[in-house]
């Protein structure tokens, strides 16, 4: 469950400048909060009262109706739930704000499956490749990243364009390295992306440089052959680097419903996903499908994003994911 | 032949067909399966819960009827809800008396606004209509770019104004351009944003104040999930649109969103975004999007489809052919490409009930198979072609030397073929195949 950025990243035994934290909780709080609609208001009050009041059925369903409208999905939902209701009948847990507590350290478990989430990019260089459906944020949080990595903590980082496929996609990344202040290493539209991929995996280790990025085009996980050439990509980094990519993100998009765990799922299928970044939190959807994915595949959640600037990117921190959940 | 839904209520509703009547359990169990299938598909919490209300009269003393089982009965039930709630009908795009005729397109980060609005104006250039776009997504690093590479693809002209960040001001210099460049259409693109971000839904609200809009799109992701409502609520009260277009439903999503938006918004679902390319945008039909969200298949799609491709003529003389088991492999390569005009394989086959399903994980058909299925057949003599069981051993190996193949993959054509063959007479016969033989059909 990391809360700063120095958990978020393994650097492995790089010496990195005591960089600026990320804004206290209660600032990410308040930005997170800032997007709940009234109705979601409404709702998180009723849940309040009803579980510091007397608890009886009603309880259990105003607590599945948060969930589910948070899009954690049925299967979860009635999963957690259950064992809220188990321990609750065992005696375990009494009053009702005891049982909220419980609750959100039930669905912070759930969230964090893995023991170390960091991401890891103690190689030399460590290559970070990043996948997932069109129009999800990928871009944009490569972007994100390079700059934190870059700007705060003084790494070199190589970005690499191999979205050769959507119209000024190579455009769209330039602008962001040079926002981050890192290089970047670019095909051309139409082109192979796994050879830009080798490309900019061969300029890091010319320049020596410690992090290299890879964008991707987006891509619906159901396409068979755009799946299979995004493995490629992935086999080419690893032929030429072993062990690399040593990070694959697949991003989320927060607006996502069901259909997310499906997304996951067939991602880490072909390209072998280490983590998940949750965009677009900054709206009033809860992003709820992350938990199902942590839940049924195993996949943590590593980063959020919460806007669309480059300081717009933190830790995920599962306690605190939890609680947005239920809106409080 | 429905998979899923219709499965889980056959195995909760397997006395009823007895009694011939569903009881209040019968209709409970169901519309539990029913509830959990909607939410299955991002349906809202809230719209589920008053559709399975207003399902639950229905279907209270619903006889099963005798052509379909107790399951296919409330699935029936439940798709004419569906198709009735979102909408019934379908709209077309209202034009101005007096060109141009404005549309707006507004929708979240990401849902394919840039897309969509390329896809229109080839859509519109279809019709010869003389269409412009407006860069008007000035937040977005290299959005104007893309706008203007689409728009080239399209065939429209783009208006941009470099330097400018104000989107009013784009939209407002387009709008003069195009009324003084007598353009009929001017479709502008916006920047994708929140409905809580309250600055960018201000400058929405501004720019449609100035472009005065004949209508207002809003794109929709059909990924979306339980917020869909919030989102369309919103966009409803500040930009007032006035239909949907619905995104990447060349996916697996179910697409839910578009339900929960038709019913808290009352407004209906124009089109449909099935692809990347600049033709995949269709008109897009309720009644088909029901049978989507069940997990049924789109049916009326696929034969649509193959209406639309297949000459009538052409569609009896096959007819005949298929009664008389006449149907020879040169036929089978005339459908193939025929298909293979209709879109790419693994699309059409995911119309067909239950489909959907069987062809999970198995990814895209493959498009270089059916290259290779027309190197054997164009290595056949003429009688091979008509008489596929007499091609002997030596034979075979003469077409796979013929078409740079293999012996095994000429046995593994000429089996399917008959396997088609088989699985063709039953449907001229009107019976439907089972899954398991189109796919082996088809593989
Ligand atoms: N509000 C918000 N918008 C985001 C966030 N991340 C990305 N976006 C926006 O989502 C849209 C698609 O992002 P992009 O990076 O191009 O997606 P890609 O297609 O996955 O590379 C852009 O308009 C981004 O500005 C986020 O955390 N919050
Ligand atoms: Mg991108």
């Amino acid at each position: 469950m990391p809360t700063s950025w120095r958990d978020a990243f393994d650097l492995g035994d790089r010496e990195i400048p005591v960089g600026p934290e990320p804004e206290g909780r209660e600032g990410v709080f308040s930005r997170l909060r800032q997007g709940l609609s009234r109705s979601r208001k409404a709702l998180g009050a009723e849940l309040g009262s009803s579980l510091t009041a007397g608890i009886d059925d009603g309880t259990w369903e105003s607590l599945e109706e948060a969930l589910i409208l948070a899009d954690v999905g049925a299967p979860t939902t009635a999963a957690v739930v259950r064992r809220l209701e188990d321990e609750y009948e065992a005696g375990d847990v009494t009053g009702g704000e005891r049982l909220r507590e419980r609750l959100i350290e039930l669905l912070a478990e759930t969230a964090s499956p893995s023991a170390d989430p960091r991401i890891r990019l103690g190689a030399d260089p460590a290559v970070l490749m990043v996948v997932g459906v069109n129009g999800t944020g990928k871009t944009t949080t490569i972007g994100k990243i390079a700059w934190h990595l870059q700007q705060e903590l003084g790494l070199d980082v190589v970005v690499g364009a191999a979205d050769t496929y959507r119209a000024a996609a190579v455009e769209q990344l330039t602008e962001w390295a040079e926002r981050a202040g890192c290089q970047i290493v670019r095909g051309t539209e139409g082109g192979d992306p796994g050879a830009v991929a080798f490309d900019a995996v061969e300029a890091a280790r010319a320049r020596g440089s410690d992090v290299v990025i890879c964008d991707t085009a987006g891509r619906l996980h159901t396409k068979g052959n755009l799946m299979e050439e995004l493995s490629k990509v992935r086999r080419v980094i690893a032929k030429q680097l072993p062990d690399a990519p040593h990070e694959t993100l697949v991003v989320i998009d927060a607006t996502t419903g069901q259909n997310g765990v499906r997304q996951a799922q067939e991602f880490s299928r072909s390209v072998a996903v280490t983590g998940a970044v949750l965009t677009k939190l900054d709206g009033s959807a809860k992003g709820g499908v992350a938990l199902a994915i942590a839940s049924e595949l195993g996949i943590p959640v590593k980063l959020i994003g919460i806007g669309e600037s480059l300081e717009d990117l933190r830790p995920f921190d599962s306690e605190q994911f939890a609680r947005a959940l239920l809106a409080e | 032949m429905f998979d899923q839904l219709s499965e889980r209520l056959q195995g909760v509703l397997s006395e009823v067909r007895s009694r011939g009547k569903l009881s209040e359990d019968d209709v409970k169990k169901a519309l539990r399966e029913v509830r959990l299938a909607l939410l299955e598909a991002d349906v809202n919490f809230k719209v589920v819960k008053d559709f399975t209300a207003s399902l639950r009269e229905r279907l209270e003393g619903e006889e099963v009827s005798e052509a379909l089982n107790p399951g296919q009965t409330v699935v029936r039930a439940v798709n004419d809800e569906l198709t009735e709630l979102m909408g019934g009908g379908s709209r077309d795009l209202a034009f101005a008396p007096n060109s141009p005729t404005v549309i707006l397109m507004a929708g979240l980060q990401g849902s394919g606004k840039t897309t969509a609005a390329a896809k229109l104006a080839k859509l519109l250039r279809k019709d010869n209509k003389d269409v412009a776009l407006a860069a008007c997504d000035l937040q977005r690093p290299a959005a104007v770019e893309q706008l203007q590479k689409l728009g080239e693809q399209a065939k429209a002209h783009v208006y941009t104004v470099p330097g400018e960040s104000d989107a009013v001001n784009v939209a407002k210099w387009a709008l003069d351009q195009a009324k003084a460049e007598g353009r009929d259409v001017l479709i502008v693109d916006t920047a994708g944003r929140l409905h809580v971000d309250q600055d960018l839904m201000d400058e929405l609200a501004a720019v449609r104040k100035a472009t005065k809009p004949m209508d207002v799109l809003l794109v929709l992701d059909a990924m979306t999930g339980q917020d869909a409502v919030n989102v369309a609520e919103s966009f409803a009260e500040v930009a007032e649109f006035d239909g949907v277009v619905i995104t990447k439903l060349d996916g697996d999503a179910r697409g839910g969103a578009a339900l929960s938006v038709r019913a808290v918004t009352g407004k209906p679902i124009m089109y449909a975004s099935t692809g990347e390319k600049l033709d995949e945008l269709e008109r897009f039909h309720p009644d088909r999007m029901a049978g989507r969200i069940l997990g049924m298949g789109d049916v009326m799609s696929l034969i649509e489809k193959s209406q639309e491709e297949f000459d009538a003529d052409q569609a009896a003389d096959l007819e005949q052919k298929l009664r008389k088991q006449q149907f020879t492999l040169d036929d089978f390569l005339t459908q193939l490409k025929q298909v293979r005009r209709m879109g790419p394989l693994g699309s059409i086959m995911k119309m067909i009930p239950g489909m959907g399903k069987a062809m999970q994980g198995m990814g895209e058909v493959d498009e270089r198979e059916i290259d290779r299925i027309e190197a054997i057949v164009l290595s056949m003599t003429p009688h091979e072609r008509a008489h596929p069981d007499q091609i002997n051993g030596s034979r075979r190996k003469r077409i796979a030397a013929g078409s740079g193949t293999n012996v095994q993959a000429v046995n593994r054509l000429v089996k399917q073929f008959g396997q088609m063959r088989k699985m063709m007479k039953q449907l001229s016969e009107g019976k439907m195949p089972s899954p398991e033989q189109l796919m082996r059909g088809a593989r």
